[in-house]
């Protein structure tokens, strides 16, 4: 029963590709991109452009996300909808680590890009640092139209399965690399003004 | 019967009953269909920046670097250069060498807009876009300055439509010439590759009488 044993270790693409798998394959990826759930993150003021996303003038229950879960158990899309502080940074992680694959992250906002124009201690210069973000949408805060085209984007990448390739093969996210900074043994003092 | 009292008022909202439809059905340029269209937009929106260049193809950037100093969320570099004065870029001494805008940070606020001494920088009204990865977000000069034709360059992730690069400038400052009386009906911009020397702005009352208000399209 090799059928099986591949299906069982490695899931559909372990599964000798004919004309009937190729066609269930595409179905498989149709309906993850036209049911994404998203996990409700909201932080800061791209949270009332995610709602108003979400609400009857943009409607994304056109695309299958009308459902914010609150339990990301549930989800599949993380919308990190604000800036992250460095407090909120492993809560996040976390909430990333509990949601099942196959998931994806959507940065939405400038905030959750880079930091925006916080640039200061408080706040994690990029939530790609802690999480693989799919796609960036830029703006502070993005509309909705920039919100639906950044989640339009990720769709078609769901459809074509591109990035769950690229995830398998890099083993990571998108262009995401993280890496522990090296411990100096001797403590290092922070020279203000000194030349 | 309480219940259907509420599905009563929400089937009369439908449209077979002439109920209006209240959603935009903008789905990022995939579907492209008839229902796949943008709101429209005030024509002072803050959008995709671009860089303008004058009616002969000179560049209106110094590399003054002004736009840079007051940007605050420092998301634009930029490196000023000596012309060559055989071949020179801008009219003028100088002109930006390096123009980089990091729109994972740029929080489109415009005040790059008020303060840059020659219109070089103004905003289109495009603001459908989004990246895939962080390179793709940082615009060059080449992705900046405006082509041949004086209209803005259109990356893959951007989603432009009818109407968004016209009139990317000219109307975009807070601070218009009309705003004080001594400049009423003056031409308050220089000309541009494209579109040309704009007409003067009308004074305050009169722009007050004939603006329109913006409405989303109905269908």
């Amino acid at each position: 029963m090799g059928l099986v044993q591949d299906i069982l270790d490695e899931g559909f693409s372990g599964i000798q590709h004919n004309f009937i798998t190729a066609r269930l394959e595409d179905l498989v990826r149709w309906s993850r991109a036209r049911s994404s759930w998203p996990a409700s993150f909201g932080l800061a003021c791209c949270a009332i452009e995610m709602m108003a996303t979400g609400a009857a003038h943009y409607d994304i229950s056109r695309f299958g996300m009308e459902v914010f879960r609150a339990s990301p158990r549930q989800a599949d899309i993380m919308i990190v909808a604000g800036r992250v502080s460095q407090k909120m940074a492993p809560v996040l992680r976390q909430v990333y680590d509990q949601m099942m694959e196959p998931k994806w992250v959507i940065s939405m906002g400038v905030c959750a890009s880079s930091g925006g124009m916080f640039n200061n201690y408080a706040i994690v210069q990029g939530v790609d640092q802690v999480v693989p973000v799919d796609v960036y949408a830029p703006g502070c805060p993005p509309t909705p139209e920039t919100l639906i085209h950044a989640i339009e984007t990720l769709h078609g990448l769901i459809e074509t399965g591109e990035l769950l390739k690229r995830r398998v093969a890099s083993g990571s996210g998108a262009n995401v690399h993280v890496e522990a900074a090296p411990v100096p043994s001797q403590p290092v003092p922070v020279m203000l003004g000194a030349r | 019967m309480g219940l259907f009292e509420g599905f009563a008022i929400t089937a009369r909202q439908h449209r077979f009953f002439g109920g209006e439809r209240v959603t935009n059905e903008y789905s990022g340029g995939r579907t492209r269909d008839q229902h796949d269209q943008k709101e429209a937009k005030p024509e002072r929106v803050h959008g995709r920046h671009v860089l303008n260049r004058y009616e002969d193809g000179m560049e209106k950037c110094i590399g003054c670097e002004l736009c840079a100093g007051v940007c605050p969320a420092k998301c634009i570099y930029v490196r000023g250069k000596d012309n060559d004065p055989e071949n020179p870029t801008s009219p003028g001494e100088r002109f930006g060498f390096v123009y980089e805008i990091n729109y994972l940070r740029c929080i489109h606020c415009d005040l790059c807009v008020e303060a840059c001494p020659t219109e070089a920088i103004t905003e289109s009204k495009l603001f459908e876009f989004s990246f895939l990865n962080r390179t793709d977000a940082i615009y060059t000069k080449t992705e900046l300055v405006v082509g041949d034709d004086g209209r803005p360059q259109q990356m893959p992730w951007e989603d432009w439509r009818e109407g968004d690069d016209t009139n990317t400038s000219a109307w975009m400052r807070a601070t218009a010439p009309s705003g004080s009386a001594e400049f009423e009906g003056q031409v308050g911009w220089s000309g541009e590759l494209g579109y040309g020397v704009r007409a003067p702005e009308p004074a305050q009352p009169e722009r007050d009488a004939t603006t329109k208000t913006v409405k989303a399209v109905r269908r």
